[in-house]
């Protein structure tokens, strides 16, 4: 159920502490963009609403760890979810699971190896290596809830398109990583890999390969996907009281 | 118009970019000798003025985008790389996400939970109507629910899926009837659970899809998060030629805009037009795509464009990955909107100092009537050059006219002027899907112009088209198995719709061409990829 998944996707969080005087440092969750812009810091939030962090807590890793599923470039969400599975409601549990079972089933009949087994529910494969513009397309949300239904947990990829990842974040679905190199060409489907996630070096580990390559910090997209999406992130910035009884 | 060098090589700019200067322009044209006229490309890339992040007293000009979200974030000054809770003028959703959004939003706010404005939100079923999948029906039957314990003012409903004119609130396709309907308004912020809601954008208004949990978040609150997006300016001057649309020139506009992953030859080949006339955009723009950023649309031949052209061109924006499409609202913006509605509205232009992330100027030059295959494919095969220069041997076995982007008013009156011009029977079964029961009404009801009164329909008739459809999506993207015009089978279609990836329109391997109504009206009279100029002089 998504409401659980984004539980899962929580790490603690670990911040200093702002003093009230003070605009922390934000970058906005939802912005991938190639140019040399220096996000402005956001000044007008009022720090009352920030939650204080002890300064004490460790930072926690988070690692996932299984096997590679690799695409091409611009796998757009028709081939992610096509449309004649989006009758499927995703907040509905049961048609929840039914999406995940069609994951990636648009892609052609080239990719030998599909993302879920025929007659399976679930996918073998945890991480999805692409490359660039992937989720390319329609809007649906279908597309990185299906994927996160399915069972991925992280999506490694050149680039993004801005729908899917910000969906991504907003759901907690899957987490959108960035990585520097084509990684698609080095990594191939079946592959053992783990995906580090740290403070400023994030990992991917291909073990099969043995090689290792860096991932562009989560840094923008952390605050809300730390926070657990979207609506657990208004929670914590006052935008929305507390989910009532 | 500057000096212009002359040279054959369309690669002489990537060379000479290498002397722009900042931060004037720099004017590089291109001649070209052609059979026809003799054309002129310039294409100016103007380096980005980033304004310093101070916050000094100086206020920086801003853009039409940085100003409608400053706005409804009820702020002074915003600029690129801010994020802000902006509030929301309209939500729109439909019948594939509105039941998921409104899940989302009774979850997270509670079953008892109201919205934050019934008059706010607009729902209109296009999607999946015209079928026998019970999922997609029943969708419907939950929006209904939703919108009835709510109160929800705009729902255009359908119940009698037997005839759409027993429905007198159904309307169609969402971002068509949004238009229609009065919904588009300069200077607003309209959202949509749907890619193509950037459409609107032709109103001179932020307008972008969301998905459903940002939806939900919506539905409750009447606020979302957003990053300012830095613009990107096209400035289209010059007469549209007559047999060229809206459609060719985002079609353009967006490879340029993908530009960036492609080598100038790549691009060079991908813009090959059908007969061989090379296109002159250059192929090393230092744009990183559209990625993330507005698309904003001005110059003469923009000005000269219907609402309807303009709603085409923004429409698009989102294939070149843009966040959102403008165009300043003018005289033309404000008589269709003060036609169709009474709700006030402040338009808002770009300031002329405002920071953009890079300005093209594209005057625009012959032979630029554009047909782009599987743009999405992996780009770099051999198969799609090959294609690119050799389309007009192309066999096609259908064509489709219809959806948001292809299927309005004035895109069925383009497709029947060329059928009547050409006085010809189609090749091939050719599927007329009119986006909205008003559109449907025209081209049954509206005379097209130089025909001798005769409507669209029944020059369609006399071309040997299929009969005008029950209006909504459609086949733009496959739908159920039973969706009139669905591709069921590997065959080749020309198209207006919007998006071509493998599986779009049914089967997998399906191959669309997405193309102009003249395009592909033309293409429907020969039965191959065909350039209009066959037929329209």
């Amino acid at each position: 159920m998504a409401a659980s998944s984004l539980q899962s996707l929580n790490p603690t969080f670990s911040q200093t502490l702002a003093s009230p005087n003070t605009s922390p440092s934000f970058r906005s969750p939802f912005l991938r963009f190639n140019s040399s812009f220096t996000p402005k810091p956001l000044s007008t939030r009022s720090s009352s609403s920030l939650i204080a962090r002890s300064a004490a807590e460790p930072q926690e890793r988070k690692t996932f760890h299984g096997l590679c599923y690799v695409v091409g470039d611009n796998i757009d969400t028709d081939q992610i979810i096509p449309a004649e599975f989006l009758t499927l409601v995703p907040s509905n549990p049961d048609e929840y699971e039914k999406l995940g079972s069609y994951a990636l089933i648009g892609l052609p009949a080239s990719y030998k190896d599909r993302f879920v087994q025929p007659g399976e529910m679930k996918t073998k494969y945890s991480i999805i290596i692409g490359g660039e513009n992937f989720g390319c397309g329609s809007s649906r949300e279908h597309a990185p809830v299906c994927l996160g239904a399915a069972g991925a947990k992280a999506v490694v990829a050149q680039s993004y398109a801005r729908i899917f990842f910000r969906n991504s974040v907003a759901t907690g679905e899957v987490y959108p990583l960035d990585s520097e190199v084509r990684v698609c060409d080095e990594c191939k489907t079946g592959d053992v890999a783990t995906v580090e996630l740290r403070e400023g070096d994030s990992v991917l580990i291909n073990h099969t390969t043995g090689k290792e390559y860096k991932l562009k910090p989560i840094g923008d997209a952390g605050p809300v996907i730390d926070a657990g999406g979207i609506f657990a992130y208004a929670r914590k910035a006052g935008m929305i009281p507390s989910a009532a009884a | 118009m500057a000096s212009s060098v002359i040279s054959s090589s369309p690669f002489l700019c990537k060379s000479a970019q290498k002397d722009l200067g900042f931060p004037k322009p720099s004017q590089i044209s291109v001649h070209r000798c052609q059979k026809r006229a003799i054309s002129r490309k310039i294409v100016s890339v103007m380096a980005p003025q980033r304004s310093s992040s101070a916050t000094g007293s100086v206020k920086t000009g801003m853009t039409m985008t940085e100003k409608i979200l400053a706005k409804a974030a009820e702020k002074s000054q915003v600029v690129p790389g801010d994020n802000i809770w902006v509030n929301v003028d309209v939500l729109m959703t439909h019948d594939v996400c509105g039941p998921g959004a409104f899940g989302i939003f009774k979850r997270e706010f509670g079953e008892k939970a109201k919205v934050w404005d019934p008059e706010k939100i607009v729902v209109i079923p296009d999607h999946y109507i015209f079928t026998a999948d019970k999922r997609a029906n029943r969708n419907v039957d939950i929006m209904r629910e939703h919108c009835r314990e709510q109160n929800i003012k705009y729902f255009y409903d359908i119940t009698d899926l037997g005839d759409f004119r027993a429905n007198p609130d159904y309307k169609g396709v969402c971002h068509v009837a949004l238009a229609q309907e009065g919904h588009c308004r300069p200077g607003e912020v309209l959202l949509g659970t749907d890619s193509h809601t950037c459409t609107a954008g032709a109103f001179g208004q932020f307008a972008t899809g969301i998905g459903n949990t940002d939806a939900g978040f919506v539905l409750g609150t009447g606020k979302i998060l957003l990053k300012v997006p830095p613009t990107m300016r096209f400035i289209l001057d010059g007469e549209m030629p007559s047999y060229l649309q809206a459609k060719d020139l985002i079609l353009q506009v967006s490879v340029l805009s993908l530009l960036q992953h492609l080598s100038p030859f790549t691009a060079s080949e991908l813009l090959t037009g059908p007969f061989g006339h090379k296109s002159e955009i250059i192929g090393e723009i230092s744009v990183a795509g559209a990625t993330y950023k507005t698309m904003e649309f001005s110059g003469t031949t923009i000005e000269s464009l219907t609402m309807e052209e303009r709603m085409t061109l923004c429409n698009m924006v989102v294939e070149a990955g843009g966040k959102n499409g403008v165009i300043p609202p003018d005289a033309t913006t404000f008589n269709y909107v003060e036609n169709r509605t009474s709700v006030p509205f402040e338009p808002v232009y770009s300031d002329g100092n405002a920071s953009l992330y890079v300005e093209l100027f594209l005057p625009l030059h012959v032979g630029l009537t554009y047909l782009l295959f599987s743009m999405f494919f992996q780009p770099h095969s051999p198969d799609n050059r090959a294609l690119a220069r050799e389309c007009k041997d192309v066999k096609i076995d259908r064509v489709y006219i219809g959806s948001c982007t292809g299927g309005k008013t004035e895109d069925f009156m383009a497709a029947a002027k060329l059928f009547h011009a050409a006085g010809k029977q189609v090749k091939v079964p050719t599927f007329l899907v009119p986006a909205t029961q008003k559109v449907w009404m025209d081209v049954y009801a509206l005379p097209v112009p130089g025909a001798g009164g005769k409507t669209c329909a029944q020059i369609f008739k006399e071309a040997g088209c299929d009969t005008p459809t029950s209006p909504s999506c459609g086949a733009c993207l496959g739908g159920p198995a039973d969706t009139y015009a669905r591709l069921n089978e590997p065959q080749v279609c020309v198209s207006t719709t919007n998006r071509n990836f493998p599986g779009r329109m049914g089967h997998k391997e399906g191959q669309i061409y997405l193309a102009s109504p003249y395009t592909a009206a033309a293409s429907a009279l020969t039965g191959h990829v065909t350039d209009p100029r066959e037929f329209l002089q």
